[in-house]
């Protein structure tokens, strides 16, 4: 019966974003039957042919009506099409995977630069609220957090790389060179990582002292226990989980906050490859690469919920006694 | 004038009331103060250093790049409040309905909802501009579609927190029509933190309308939006400084700013939503 509940609920997170998925999928399409005018001419120009147009639009699947469209999208996708460059004929799929590495090493490296900071800037806060530390830190936290990544993008690259030559300009590094793609992804994590260093030092901040007040850490310092103990030990546990959970959703974040530091260090990646769709009108390339980061954004939010649920024991017993949802 | 006294005593908070203030003084009388035409180009001035004929120096056309910012805090700040006001209207009037409505409605609404807010708000303004196409009034348009979800959500939830109050009761057993108890009792009693939310999201549009902006995919030029501005200074940065710089201080001071007033009218209106948002 209770695992009955367990499973209910990942039944039910399952189904949700599975939805959501699907929906983005319907968005998507209607999208682009939305576009003023017809989104084949738009491509191929005022002074395409009505056959060229006709052929195009049967391309990209925009003679069939929408809901046949988002179910043979779904069909594709099953046997790993995701459409067709409309200037090349090269499979969208090829050129998402192709980037993907790029922006996922980007995020990844942003996420644990941001984890590897912002823990023990909170842990610094909670031991001594109130402090100068405390103070310094919660006014550069909502400096972090607001500044958009584009400036902090361009004041590194102006002041780490055209005056101090200390970094790579541009690029992601020579294929095969491990120090020289690092190297090249120092700026670009630093720009992506500021605010969610922030971010994560005042959430967990807020986590800890809300341990920090509870009655049982009364008694363990009524039984003489350290400040710093009950703090490493005892609160940074029970404290680090809405962290976890929103480092979740941040992961999704990251891939699309990803499009602004690759187009502004010119770094092939996912973020770049559907900027560059937009600008040259390449819809298939649009909606594929927009599909796969709305995939990855519902599946990181789904692992950071799911994992909530299995690692926290207080949501694991709620759940198990039948009291989910 | 509580909300006042306490952002002067939060950190950071009488810095956050002066930069508002002054930002909203410059956009209001930009045609005032600026020094120069914000599109009166000089190419025999171009890329020129801070001067005493030009404070902050000159772009690549020569065009004076204080002028171009304080006409920028009138792109941004109308587009941000202009965006805040169509969203506010649109995503309060959705979940209130939702809220009221049989449950089918109310689980399309979010249903909606959720499909939107599955897109990283970013990616989900280049897919509508990718349609659209750029220009002022189409990402003011788009962008606000980004945040219906935002105060469709929390006026959703307030609704039907209060939904069945004895005062709503009795204004439905009175015979009160449905309009009467959502303009006169539902509405004043959900707006409180929905305008905290909204404090709280104009430094976010202000982000979005220059990313856009600074992609080529926002605002356009010559208009002088602080996203152009900042591109146009990343484009010349081997050959100058000073756009980049000054464009980019003028984003990280408006957000800071609006940012910063936020947190203290939530903390001072509502300290419940400090957990909550």
């Amino acid at each position: 019966m209770r695992s009955a509940s367990l499973q209910m609920h990942l039944a039910f997170k399952l189904a949700t974003a599975a939805l959501a998925v699907a929906g983005s999928v319907v968005l998507l399409m209607a999208l682009t039957r939305l576009i003023p005018g017809d989104p084949a001419t738009v491509i191929l120009g005022s002074r395409a042919t009505p056959e060229a147009v006709a052929a195009l639009n049967a391309r990209i699947g925009l003679d069939k009506p929408l809901i046949e469209q988002v179910f043979a999208f779904f069909g594709r996708l099953v046997s790993g099409d995701l459409g067709e460059d409309v200037f090349n004929g090269r499979p969208v799929l090829g050129l998402v995977l192709n980037a993907l590495p790029n922006t996922a090493a980007l995020a990844i490296a942003a996420m644990l630069c941001a984890v590897a900071i912002g823990i023990p800037l909170a842990l610094l806060c909670a031991r001594w609220p109130g402090g100068k530390a405390d103070r310094l830190v919660a006014f550069l936290s909502v400096g972090f957090i607001s500044t958009p990544s584009f400036v902090v993008s361009v004041f590194l690259l102006m002041v780490f790389s055209v005056h101090l030559r200390w970094f790579p300009v541009l690029g992601a590094g020579e294929s095969g060179d491990l120090g020289d793609q690092l190297w090249h992804l120092v700026l670009p994590t630093a720009a992506l990582a500021a605010g969610w260093v922030g971010y994560i030092a005042r959430l967990l901040r807020s986590s800890l002292l809300e341990i920090l007040g509870e009655s049982h850490v009364r008694t363990l310092r009524a039984y003489g226990v350290s400040e710093t103990k009950i703090l490493m030990k005892y609160a940074l546990k029970p404290a680090i989980l809405p962290t976890l959970a929103v480092l979740g959703m941040g992961f999704g974040e990251l891939l699309g906050g990803a499009v602004f530091a690759e187009v502004i260090f010119n770094r092939p990646g996912l973020g770049s490859l559907i900027y560059d769709a937009i600008r040259t009108r390449n819809y298939p390339v649009v909606q594929g690469g927009v599909f796969v980061i709305v995939m990855l954004y519902v599946l990181t939010n789904l692992i950071a919920d799911l994992s909530q649920s299995l690692i926290d024991p207080r949501e694991r017993a709620r759940l198990t006694s039948g009291r989910g949802h | 004038m509580q909300a006042f006294f306490a952002l002067s005593r939060r950190p950071g908070g009488t810095f956050a009331a002066l930069t508002v203030t002054l930002l909203c003084l410059v956009a209001i009388a930009a045609p005032l103060i600026a020094p120069y035409g914000p599109n009166a180009i000089a190419p025999a001035n171009r890329l020129m250093d801070p001067s005493l004929q030009h404070v902050l120096g000159t772009d690549h056309l020569g065009r004076d790049i204080l002028s171009r910012l304080i006409y920028g805090a009138r792109v941004a700040l109308g587009i941000s409040l202009s965006v805040i006001a169509i969203s506010l209207s649109a995503g309060v009037a959705l979940g209130i309905a939702a809220a009221l409505s049989p449950r089918a409605v109310d689980l399309a609404v979010v249903g909606v909802f959720d499909i939107v807010t599955s897109f990283p708000s970013v990616i989900l303004a280049l897919a509508l501009v990718a349609v659209f196409g750029p220009g002022l009034g189409n990402v003011v348009l788009l962008v606000s579609i980004v945040f219906i979800p935002h105060f469709g959500r929390v006026a959703r939830a307030q609704t039907i927190a209060i939904r069945n109050s004895p005062f709503i009761e009795a204004e439905k057993v009175l015979g009160a029509e449905t309009w009467r108890v959502v303009l006169h009792h539902v509405t004043p009693n959900i707006i409180g933190p929905i305008f905290v939310l909204a404090c709280m999201d104009i430094p976010v549009v202000i982000t979005i309308e220059a990313g856009l902006s600074f992609l080529g995919l926002g605002v356009r030029p010559p208009l002088a939006s602080w996203g152009n501005l900042l591109n146009d200074g990343y484009t010349y940065l081997d050959q100058s400084v000073w756009l980049a710089t000054f464009s980019g201080l003028a984003l990280v001071l408006a957000t800071l700013g609006f940012a910063l007033l936020g947190e203290a009218l939530r903390d001072t209106l509502d300290p419940k939503l400090r957990k909550a948002l």
